[in-house]
């Protein structure tokens, strides 16, 4: 176990649980300024408590697109020294940096904040290991293996801001507004059950992959456990970890397809399965049997955001809320439609999805079609 | 001038709820009979515990999360969409929404109504109560989502279907756990939506007159033909039993 340094943990304050998160995406791949997510959390303000706050941005690298961006917390220098050298061993950094940041007033005890463009190097590529496998293994051994690192962000062409505090406050730190993306995600936190520090934030991230989350997962257990046979390790002390792990196994090493993954997350009841049609029926039986070690059991809603696309999710009974909208190419996702509406006022449609049924929306350029 | 003290308009625009339900409270205190809430986006808790029976509050935006809360005694007209919690607890007056619902509306209710326009979500009516001649009444316009009436203790849901196709009248699991109050629905629901506490019968007689009066009022409220509505038979989901979980715990 790690040492940190936290003064709020469950039981020695009352925390009514909540968490607010938003998310959206122009599927035309047009950018935007990540100050508008910002402006949408703040309405949402009574979600959180100040414990953590977050955000994740696609498309905020163009510049340096081909690059694997790691976002490292560092809570001393020697565990800079320690990752800079594993770094600088493995991988081609052609930039580091720490990442900007403004003072404010509210943030304090903020770790080192930095950010390195790498690339695996050419020799340590085999036949079989791809450079997403090189990248995901090594992220794992810096956040098990070195004391006070931890990469809290590692795609490519986007970027993961984190932090203990509001999200009014952990966007202006990082400026977020200065960054511009075709899809954002946010979330506030309410800690409930593992204490609120800077690496406990969400959004949870690896490779492209990111997952804010309201709820707890209490399949946890099962869930780590059959990802670690994949050699994934679960490192930060928070439920939602796991399903960006899971995220990350299922649909970039599995290659099932988005609609398949999120029945293997929230299968629809076995009496609901059995007034489907012959296929159907099989089709989900057949993803309950071999993935049922993935089903996320207890109240959640989750925006798993990636590459390609936004993806939102409830638990099957709708414990947790989460409300839909979309206006031209735009497409949101969020806890209140307040968020959404903070966002656009006017929307084509605005609804909230059932337990269980994903919004999928992906990106239309043409690049990722192939 | 008289005329003056009875309308006030509050541009709620980035106002933080606390402030916001302080105005409110110190404007019906001063006398207001009508209140106008302009651009309200995410304020909770908006009326929570007013007593005023005789006045109006319009809000025209997405009020937040249990709107009503508590309330005593107030008309609410909303025009737009109500999120999760509306009426949270609430002990009598009228809420009127010119759009849906979210979830968890009319929870724990102890009187007054709700009147939906469009669609509710999840667990509308969980926990209603009443007691001799406090019955909360939530009338819902179009479909709702799973667990209609879950836990419910007393009170009536009055589930109408319009523009909604047969299969989303109301979701999975309506009336999990009821044992009191009743759940109308215009048009039957499948026996595998019912909830194992739950069965389904013919409205009569008295139920019809019931319905007539809350379904004159629904569309008087939102302008919709009484006879159309009316020209479909209803039935009633009342629970098999006052206490359904009584042997689970002891023997």
């Amino acid at each position: 176990m790690r040492d940190i340094n936290i003064k709020y943990i469950e039981g020695q304050i009352r925390i009514p649980s909540a968490c607010g998160l938003s998310g959206y995406i122009n599927t035309r791949g047009e950018l935007t300024s990540g100050g508008h997510i910002v402006d949408a959390m703040s309405v949402m303000r009574e979600r959180g408590n100040g414990l953590g706050a977050g955000f994740a941005g696609y498309g905020i690298y163009p510049d340096r697109e081909d690059y694997y961006a790691f976002h490292i917390f560092f809570e001393d220098p020697k565990a800079r020294e320690e990752t800079s050298s594993l770094l600088y061993n493995y991988l081609d950094v052609v930039q580091e940096e720490k990442i900007p940041t403004r003072k404010v007033k509210n943030i304090r005890n903020a770790p080192m904040i930095w950010r390195y463009f790498v690339k695996p190097k050419e020799e340590y590529l085999e036949e079989d290991v791809s450079e997403d496998d090189f990248i995901v293994d090594l992220v794992m051994k810096i956040n098990s293996e070195i004391k006070g690192a931890y990469v809290f962000s590692s795609g490519k062409n986007m970027g993961v801001f984190k932090g203990v505090g509001y999200p009014e406050d952990i966007g202006e730190f990082y400026k977020l507004e200065e960054y511009n993306g075709y899809s954002w995600t946010a979330h506030s936190r309410f800690p409930t059950n593992t204490p609120g520090w800077w690496g406990g934030a969400h959004p949870f991230s690896l490779l492209d992959w990111t997952v804010v989350h309201n709820g707890e997962i209490s399949s946890y257990g099962t869930n780590v456990r059959y990802i670690e046979m994949f050699g994934y390790k679960c490192t930060l002390m928070t439920d939602t970890e796991v399903i960006t792990y899971i995220m990350d196994l299922l649909i970039r090493r599995h290659r099932l397809p988005v609609d398949i993954v999120v029945k293997a997350l929230a299968p629809p009841f076995y009496s609901t399965v059995e007034r489907l049609d012959e296929e159907e029926k099989n089709k989900i039986k057949a993803i309950r049997a071999v993935y049922q070690s993935c089903l996320l059991n207890g109240p959640f809603s989750i925006i798993v955001g990636f590459k390609n696309g936004l993806i939102s999710l409830t638990d099957r009974i709708k414990l947790r809320p989460l409300v839909a909208g979309k206006s031209g190419d735009f497409v949101y996702m969020a806890s209140e439609e307040s968020a959404i509406r903070e966002l656009s006022p006017k929307l084509d449609r605005v609804w909230m999805p059932r337990g269980g049924e994903a919004v999928i929306s992906m990106l239309e350029e043409k690049r990722i079609l192939v | 001038m008289e005329r003056d003290r009875t309308l006030k308009t509050i541009d709620a625009e980035g106002l933080h709820y606390k402030v916001l339900n302080e105005m409110i409270r110190e404007s019906l205190t001063d006398g207001y009979q009508e209140l106008r809430l302009l651009n309200v986006n995410g304020q909770r808790y908006i009326s929570d515990g007013l007593t005023f029976p005789q006045s109006v509050l319009e809000v025209y935006g997405t009020p937040g999360n249990d709107l009503g809360i508590f309330m005593n005694g107030l008309t609410i007209k909303v025009f737009g969409n109500a999120q999760d919690g509306v009426a949270n607890t609430m002990n009598d007056g009228e809420i009127v929404i010119y759009g849906s619902a979210g979830d968890l509306a009319g929870y724990g209710m102890r009187g007054g109504r709700i009147f939906i326009r469009d669609s509710a979500g999840y667990r509308i009516g969980i926990h209603m109560k009443e007691y001799q001649d406090k019955i909360p009444v939530i009338v819902i316009g179009g479909g709702s989502g799973d667990f209609l009436g879950e836990y419910m203790a007393g009170g009536r849901i009055i589930s109408l279907g319009l523009n909604t196709s047969e299969d989303e009248i109301t979701g999975y699991f309506c009336g999990t756990g009821m044992h009191g109050g009743a759940i109308y629905i215009r048009g039957k629901i499948p026996e595998y939506k019912l909830g194992k506490e739950t069965k389904m019968i013919d409205a009569d007689e008295n139920d019809l007159e019931f319905l007539k009066k809350y379904i004159m009022d629904f569309s008087n409220y939102f302008d919709l033909n009484f006879d159309c509505i009316m020209d479909r038979p209803f039935y009633k989901l009342i629970p098999y039993n006052r206490r359904p979980y009584g042997r689970l715990y002891a023997y």
